[in-house]
């Protein structure tokens, strides 16, 4: 039964919860003898006030729409895919051995292989797991867990023995051609006349972000996997029945999802950094957790989601920059926007259904 | 005139003679109105039965009565005293016990354990169990509901599960007795002692309410009946001043046509050959040992059984979702039973159509729109297709308009969630899916489970239709009723046995009876 109306569900409930996860933070803020309305101020200003700050805020956005995107598809399937670490930063393995070892004539040229060479490296990272899960029914979240880590030794082993470059001291790779560099989101944006800072790392990524965004959406509500990708996640009983075959699901929506994930290195390592580094992923990959929870799996939900972490991201580096806050603070407050919209969901939910089923009454 | 009848009859009972009275109960969830101003006196020491079609509000009113849900408006009395009933604790101090169609028992805990759990006094469990030994060994002798105290409750049959339930209620001093669908898992033994053990509850003054939508049980042993029709109480009245006709015209609200009108079955060539097939479930245990069995065109085979004795399986190995092993032969063509080259869909494409026993948890996705539910199993029909990677979902909710007019779904529009329509109202939508396929062989399994009169009535048509047209249809179900009036044979399973074939027109439900308790068939042998 609709128990209240869509838009309500979908935005004034995640804002109730934001708004009480921000009011719990400036308590935070203000019990270490900080002024909260100065410190929400500069977060503000810094992350949204300028260019710049939306340049930054937009570059963190990108990653996490790519890990919020690849979570929210496995959970479609009913699949906790948690490994969205591991498998962006074997994504990154990939963009980076394409950039370094294929001779790019151009950027455009380029980024389209590093794209298909980091998806499919971060496929192949979540294809083992979700083959254990499908055939040997080993839980995902432990096994994608577990892969987070062997894929963190494996890349500390490539960056420090094969892919340092000779007598660097850095266990990072050597500096990707300049043919791979991507244009800029403030080179494109000035290129049809709107004034956005050159220096920021916000890259032609964001586009590619938010076509997988349109396409994830296509994919789970227009196509047949993602028919049976929801069937199956509803009802793994009930899709053996209409003869949807479980392995073969778990496996697309798996690697689909690593594949999503794997293309955030696009972003960070060939967007970004020009290099792979170790742990480039930054938690990026779990960040899409919270994204994918809070955007109720749904591509546009991810995306504000993701504009959201990616607010509270470069707000909190403004933050540590200009106050005495410490930065771990920043991550109490994403901690407590986590809470508030994801696990505590039902704590604000409740109430505005209560109102909205009052209110109803009262109508009649 | 239902109403006048009700009137008349109600005002001449005394007060203090009754054990409940309900008073302008009004319930709704959202738009949907669940109880309109329900009026109700039940008569203490009665058996009274409240029938209704499925969404009808029974459950919903029982609720109330329960502690489960708060009535928008409304009083409740208890012996005759304003009892508001807030949560399920306050029903049963005010001696209401409740025992629901699906049971809540611990699997892994004793009879004695299930029957303190909530209930237990002071911390320790040992003064407790004592006293509930105790207990339990009275009521078992006064009501003849024996059972083994210390069994635990999954090596338990159905029917002694059941009477965990009741003694669970009576431990708790409960003197107002709700069963709802009691009977629905019992074999007809199972159901006969059951209504001994309610016979003798009422004459040591316990009050019990019977909720079913079996007119045949009202009948048998209810002192006084109460029709529900979409929410509203349409009458009350002595059972032994009606008739099974009247209650289902009461209950749906037009004339109802209780006996299945069929042509004799002209079978044609055998469409199923079915031979030695043997199906082990996960646990390596043998779920049927070597079933051989045909169903020929134009001709419905019943498979009559208490639940759980290898028709789950039998039904799941055919529509492809278990494995097996054997030979199974559709059209003289052979059947993967292995699952390697098959599943629910090469047999979709093969011509089986599966109407599921679990409508809820197999047969569609309670979460899906109705649209998407009737392209369950179908999702890879060209027709659904608008090309190599989208789905025609508009020529899809066009299909479903079509299939919800032709069978009469209500509320017609397929937008709507499944779980929000009513029990018979899914299934109408399942059987639209699978039959309007126009399959050579139709699963079926428990057609009619959680179905209202009226849709009981379509459904049973639709499946004769078939049969009609020159199809084979296997048919699985737990209602006697059902399978003698719809089959042109029937088999009795056991065990993962067939214990025997019968023809409707010359069995009973005794001998019925005794094969499905496993007594070998001397008759057919004979």
């Amino acid at each position: 039964m609709q128990k209240m109306p869509p838009w309500a569900d979908a935005l004034l409930v995640p804002l109730l919860s934001l708004l009480i996860a921000f009011a719990i933070s400036s308590v935070v803020i203000f019990a270490i003898g900080e002024n909260p309305v100065e410190a929400m101020k500069l977060m503000v200003t810094g992350a949204l006030g300028s260019s710049y700050g939306w340049g930054y805020t937009l570059y963190y956005a990108t990653n996490f729409m790519f890990t919020g995107l690849a979570v929210a598809v496995a959970f479609h399937a009913g699949l906790f895919n948690i490994g969205g670490e591991g498998q962006a930063s074997l994504g990154g393995l990939g963009v980076a051995l394409v950039c370094l070892m294929v001779p790019w004539p151009h950027w455009s040229l380029a980024l389209i292989g590093a794209v298909v060479c980091g998806a499919l490296f971060g496929a192949l990272w979540a294809a083992l797991p979700a083959w254990l899960q499908a055939k040997r029914g080993s839980h995902i979240v432990i096994t994608t867990i577990m892969f987070n880590f062997i894929a963190a030794s494996l890349l500390n082993y490539l960056l420090v023995n094969m892919l340092r470059p000779v007598g660097s001291m850095d266990p990072a790779t050597a500096r990707f051609p300049a043919e791979t560099n991507l244009p800029g989101l403030g080179e494109i944006l000035g290129a049809v006349g709107i004034p956005f800072s050159t220096s920021t790392p916000a890259n032609v990524s964001l586009f590619l972000a938010l076509a997988c965004c349109v396409l994830v959406w296509v994919l789970i509500w227009r196509t047949r996997l993602g028919y049976q990708i929801r069937a199956f996640g509803k009802s793994e009983k009930a899709a053996v029945y209409a003869g949807i075959r479980p392995v073969r699901i778990t496996m697309y929506a798996m690697l689909i999802s690593g594949g999503l994930a794997g293309m955030m290195a696009v972003n960070n390592v060939m967007g970004e950094a020009n290099r792979l580094v170790l742990n480039s992923v930054e938690g990026a990959g779990f960040i899409g957790i919270a994204v994918a929870l809070m955007g109720r799996s749904h591509p546009f939900g991810v995306f504000l989601a993701a504009i959201l972490f990616g607010f509270l991201y470069q707000g909190g580096a403004e933050l540590a920059l200009w106050t005495k806050i410490p930065r771990e603070l920043i991550t109490v407050i994403q901690a407590l926007v986590i809470l508030f919209t994801g696990a505590l969901d039902n704590m604000v939910r409740q109430p505005v259904e209560w109102l909205f089923a009052r209110a109803g009454r009262g109508a009649k | 005139m239902a109403a006048e009848r009700q009137q008349g009859r109600q005002a001449a009972a005394a007060p203090d003679s009754l054990a409940i009275e309900l008073r302008g109960i009004s319930k709704s969830f959202g738009p949907v109105q669940a109880n309109k101003d329900i009026s109700i006196q039940v008569r203490r020491g009665s058996i009274h039965g409240i029938i209704g079609e499925n969404g009808a509000g029974k459950s919903t009113l029982m609720s109330i009565l329960y502690g489960f849900y708060r009535a928008d408006a409304g009083e409740i009395y208890i012996g005759g005293r304003l009892t508001p009933i807030p949560d399920s604790q306050s029903a049963i101090r005010a001696g209401i016990g409740m025992v629901f169609q699906h049971f809540k028992l611990v699997q892994n805990f004793t009879v004695l354990e299930n029957v303190i759990l909530g209930a237990e006094e002071g911390r320790l469990l040992r003064p407790s169990l004592a006293k509930a030994r105790k207990a339990l060994a009275d009521l078992a002798r006064e009501y003849e509901l024996e059972v083994d105290p210390d069994a635990r409750i999954e090596d338990l049959s159905v029917g002694h599960q059941q009477r965990v339930e009741i003694l669970k209620a009576l431990y708790r001093q409960a003197d107002i007795l709700i069963l709802d669908e009691p009977t629905g898992v019992l074999t007809p033994a199972e159901a006969d002692h059951l209504f001994r053990i309610l016979k003798g509850l009422r004459e040591q003054g316990k009050t019990i309410i019977l909720i079913t939508h079996k007119l045949r049980e009202i009948m048998e042993i209810t002192d006084t009946v109460s029709v529900m029709r979409r929410g509203q109480m349409t009458a009350t009245v002595q059972t032994a001043e009606t008739s099974p006709e009247e209650l289902a015209e009461l209950m749906v609200g037009r004339k109802v046509l209780l006996r299945v009108d069929k042509a004799p079955a002209i079978p044609g060539r055998t469409v199923l050959k079915v031979e030695n097939l043997r199906v082990r479930d996960e646990n390596g245990v043998e779920r049927l040992k070597g079933i051989d069995l045909t169903v020929r065109a134009g001709e419905i085979l019943g498979i009559a059984g208490v639940a759980g004795n290898g028709q789950s399986e039998l039904l799941e190995v055919l529509g492809g979702i278990a494995r097996g092993a054997g030979s199974v032969q559709l059209n003289g063509v052979e059947l993967d039973l292995s699952g390697k080259h098959s599943d629910g869909q090469s047999r979709r494409l093969q011509g089986i159509a599966h109407v599921p026993e679990d409508r809820q948890h197999l047969g569609m996705i309670m979460d899906f729109t109705a649209w998407e539910n009737v392209a369950f199993g179908y999702h890879n029909e060209p027709e659904y297709q608008k090309n190599a990677l989208l789905m025609d979902n508009e020529a899809l909710r066009e299909d479903t308009r079509r299939k919800m007019e032709r069978f009469d779904v209500r509320p017609p529009d397929c937008t709507l969630a499944a779980k929000n329509f009513s029990g018979g109202n899914q299934q109408k939508l399942i059987v639209a899916r699978e039959i309007e396929r126009n399959p050579d062989l139709l699963l079926i399994g428990q057609p009619t489970r959680g179905v209202d009169i009226g849709a009981i009535e379509f459904i049973h048509k639709q499946i004769l239709a078939l049969r009609d047209a020159g199809k084979a249809v296997l048919l699985v179900s737990v209602e006697l009723d059902e399978i003698m009036s719809l089959s042109d044979r029937i088999a009795v399973m056991f065990d993962g046995r067939i214990m025997g074939f019968r023809d409707p027109a010359t069995t009973d439900e005794r001998d019925l009876g005794l094969l499905m308790a496993g007594v070998d068939d001397v008759k057919g042998a004979a």
